[in-house]
């Protein structure tokens, strides 16, 4: 992969792997039955919801390659994702459709 | 003996209630493993990520600030941040396989993702008579369909990814697969707020060099996510197995 040397690809896999195993043994292997505050879990139960959209919202609305402009297939593609996965509450259906929403947009513009 | 049995019974009752989520598991894993190798992964390390950190949307996530050449840092942080939801699974599957001995809750742990948390809470609280034997056997039931299903195909996608021709251009499956997550997990007003808020957010950051903005952008939402839930009075439901 460009710019990572092997070495700092395993360091990633292995250091993720092992930050994500220490998350889900740490309420049922260490601390049993205690409970989590309720501030703290109604944070918690938003990460997915809070992070993701952030994480793609630039590569949506400045694609690489299309030079900071705004790029249709993306933006629509993108639209056509989010639509079909709330009204059918399907991820996989959703991706299907962003997918060939993005190629259709691509070859026909 | 009979226990024995009724162990058996629920381990297959386990796999049985998973078995959709093979149409979750099975896609996503072929994504992941395509599209790392596209960015350039090989094989073991494709691999290494799927069966070291088993988490779709973390992975995906990783290969994403890589392949934007983000600081290892902000890469491995803003992976970790998006499994912090399963701190939750593991603390609301403690009080029904706490008393389990070390090494069952540490294979739980191991196997503890959204589709087999969200199945089998469901069970628990559904069915609370159900001994901790039949609980760890429903548990482990579930892993079937969804487990060796994301490992392998993790390993069909990476063996396509590397046949498939590099000026294809497939990147943009990755924003789409996350959106194609996150939209079926949007339940609520308050679920609707914390990806709106998120959006413009990042939006905000989008300035902020190293994919910096990321962070700040996560944990505003999940602050507007919390606050809107505080003053509706919501009530959380388990996912139905929207993202992996």
């Amino acid at each position: 992969m460009i710019g990572w040397s092997g070495a700092e690809i395993w360091l990633i896999i292995v250091s993720l792997g092992v930050a994500t195993y220490a998350i889900r043994f740490s309420f049922l292997g260490l601390i049993g039955n205690r409970e989590l505050p309720d501030w703290l879990l109604r944070h918690l139960r938003y990460t997915p919801v809070a992070i993701l959209p952030a994480l793609v919202t630039p590569g949506v609305l400045w694609p690489e390659g299309s030079d900071g402009s705004l790029s249709l297939p993306h933006i629509v593609s993108a639209l056509v994702a989010v639509a079909v996965g709330y009204w059918r509450k399907n991820a996989v259906l959703a991706a299907v459709a962003g997918v060939l929403a993005f190629v259709a947009l691509r070859t026909l513009l | 003996m009979a226990a024995a049995n009724s162990d058996r019974t629920a381990f297959w009752r386990g796999a049985r209630d998973a078995g959709p989520f093979v149409l979750v598991a099975g896609p996503f894993g072929a994504l992941f493993g395509v599209v790392a190798s596209e960015a350039g992964l090989n094989l073991a390390q494709v691999m290494g990520f799927s069966v070291v950190v088993i988490a779709g949307a973390a992975q995906l996530t990783a290969l994403q600030l890589m392949t934007d050449q983000a600081p290892a840092l902000v890469v491995l942080l803003s992976a970790i941040a998006v499994n912090l939801r399963m701190a939750m699974y593991s603390a609301s599957l403690a009080p029904h396989l706490g008393k389990a001995r070390l090494w069952e809750r540490a294979l739980v742990a191991y196997m503890n993702v959204d589709q087999t948390y969200a199945v089998s809470v469901l069970k628990y609280e559904d069915e609370p008579q159900m001994s901790l034997s039949q609980r760890l056997a429903y548990f482990f039931g579930t892993c079937v369909p969804i487990i060796p299903v994301w490992i392998i195909a993790t390993y069909v996608g990476a063996l396509l990814g590397q046949s498939i021709p590099t000026d294809w251009d497939i990147r943009f499956a990755v924003p789409i697969a996350f959106l194609a997550m996150v939209a079926p997990a949007l339940r609520t007003a308050a679920h609707v707020a914390a990806a709106a808020a998120s959006v413009i957010l990042a939006i905000l950051f989008a300035g902020l060099p190293y994919n910096l903005g990321l962070l700040p952008a996560g944990i505003g939402a999940m602050i507007v996510g919390a606050e809107v839930e505080r003053r509706m009075g919501a009530r959380f439901t388990p996912p139905a197995g929207g993202g992996k």
